[in-house]
């Protein structure tokens, strides 16, 4: 039998009572959301908290909403509501392509948005998307919010900008027009976890890219952010030849570590492969030229 | 802690470790052995129940968490000596072979056929995916899923077959 080791738990009933608890009882006390990344890792007690503090009360934590040019995801937002959300599948849709492919759907009724980007695993097909639409995160803390970028949040493997004191709220998208994403994955069976993913998008003006995000999952210690690919990007005019480079990049630029899924060679293929074909889709998209 | 949980209509109080799972809980306090313990890791999906009537698998939620709400196993699909249409479906079609992934397919089905009516063979594959079934009867629980989905307004309330 698989138990976690023994903790208190509470549960929150506003976002300053879960940052207050967190305060009163410091490192040790950890959230938990949709617990479909942290009660496996407490049962394998590759996590111990002391504490746990459940903020699935937090209503107000959990809506997909455009205010002007700008969507903001709460972070309690499902997985099934973010693969539902017509709203971004409009302005973003790598989204539904991910939720697709993010384990299962009994797993997708649990498991929210907040908690896949605070447990920061490399694998993990939402950190990749939100880099990529260069979304924004606002975390709360005892002394208020502060925004922060994807590359901000993201400070190591497992790690992010989130102090023990604080709770990530909310992820912000900015709707740009000529906008065109997508995201593909490898698995090596349906909900797994990706061998190799990309999330892809571009923004193009008058048949030129103006802007660019590519973000590869599960080949680096981190989620990978293509700063080089993108730059070769902005101001190209969209080719297969383009996209070719674009993915040489990426296999170069990647640092996958060989495992059970595949060795390096394979997966710097997949990166490669995987990027191309997200920057076909993406570009299609935005130029609405989709198959 | 003491924690009080709604199963399939029943106030269910009892004090508990905080780090009870929820699929324990079902199992050891009301003795509803029917949702089945598999894998610990929701991965297989046999111990799915529906919560609030959506499909959660309760080796992953604490029985903590599940306090104020609505719990409903495989035991709430009968009702009166009258199998649900997904129980019958199962039977009429031989959806099961060892039967130890049923449980949760079974509760997995109910709750995309409350929300979905008329599932096509894709999005049963889809919905059940979650669900892994060891002897690899994949087809004939879509069948029956199907069978379900057909026979919901007319079929709901069959009497069990009485065994001769």
């Amino acid at each position: 039998m698989q138990t976690p080791a023994p903790f208190e738990y509470e549960r929150a009933t506003s976002v300053d009572g879960a940052i207050a608890s967190l305060q009163r009882l410091g490192p040790e006390a950890r959230i938990i959301a949709g617990g479909h990344s942290l009660l496996p890792m407490m049962k394998l007690r590759l996590a111990n908290p002391e504490h746990l503090i459940d903020i699935n009360d937090l209503r107000e934590l959990d809506y997909i909403r455009q205010d002007a040019q700008e969507i903001r995801i709460g972070a309690l937002t499902r997985h099934a509501e973010l693969l539902e959300s017509d709203l971004l599948a409009e302005h973003f849709p790598l989204f539904r392509d991910a939720e697709q492919v993010i384990a299962d759907p009994v797993v997708r009724n649990r498991g929210t948005i907040g908690g896949s980007l605070c447990q920061a695993d490399a694998a993990e097909d939402l950190s990749a998307v939100c880099t990529a639409v260069k979304a924004s995160v606002v975390i709360r803390g005892p002394g208020g919010e502060r925004v922060v970028s994807m590359d901000e949040f993201h400070v190591g493997p497992y790690m992010t900008a989130v102090q023990a004191d604080q709770l990530l709220t909310e992820i912000r998208l900015t709707v740009r027009p000529g906008a065109g994403s997508a995201h593909e994955k490898v698995e090596r069976r349906a909900g797994d976890w990706a061998i190799a993913a990309v999330s892809a998008a571009v923004w193009i003006d008058g048949g030129t890219i103006t802007d660019a995000g590519i973000a590869l999952s599960a080949v680096g210690p981190t989620t990978v952010h293509l700063h080089r690919a993108q730059e070769l990007l902005k101001g190209a005019t969209p080719s297969e030849d383009l996209f070719a480079r674009a993915g040489e990049i990426a296999s170069a630029d990647c640092s996958p570590a060989a495992d059970g899924r595949g060795p390096i060679d394979y997966k710097r293929h997949l990166a490669a492969v995987l990027t191309r074909r997200a920057l076909r889709r993406a570009v299609a998209r935005a130029l609405h030229q989709e198959a | 802690m003491n924690v009080t949980i709604t199963i399939n209509g029943q106030a269910v109080s009892r004090e508990i470790e905080p780090r009870l799972l929820l699929v324990h809980f079902i199992r050891d306090t009301p003795g509803l052995t029917g949702t089945h313990w598999g894998c610990d890791t929701s991965n297989c999906g046999a111990c799915v129940v529906l919560m609030d009537g959506k499909p959660v698998k309760s080796c992953t939620v604490l029985a903590a968490m599940a306090e104020g709400h609505e719990v409903r196993t495989v035991e709430s699909l009968e009702h009166d000596g009258r199998l649900d249409p997904v129980q019958q479906g199962f039977h009429e079609l031989h959806a099961l072979q060892c039967g130890f992934c049923t449980p949760g397919m079974m509760m997995t089905a109910r709750g995309l056929l409350d929300e979905n009516p008329n599932p096509s063979e894709e999005e049963i594959r889809t919905a059940i995916s979650g669900g892994i079934c060891r002897c690899t009867g994949y087809k004939n629980i879509v069948a029956a899923i199907r069978w379900a989905a057909e026979h919901e307004a007319t079929t709901h309330g069959a009497p069990i077959a009485q065994e001769a």
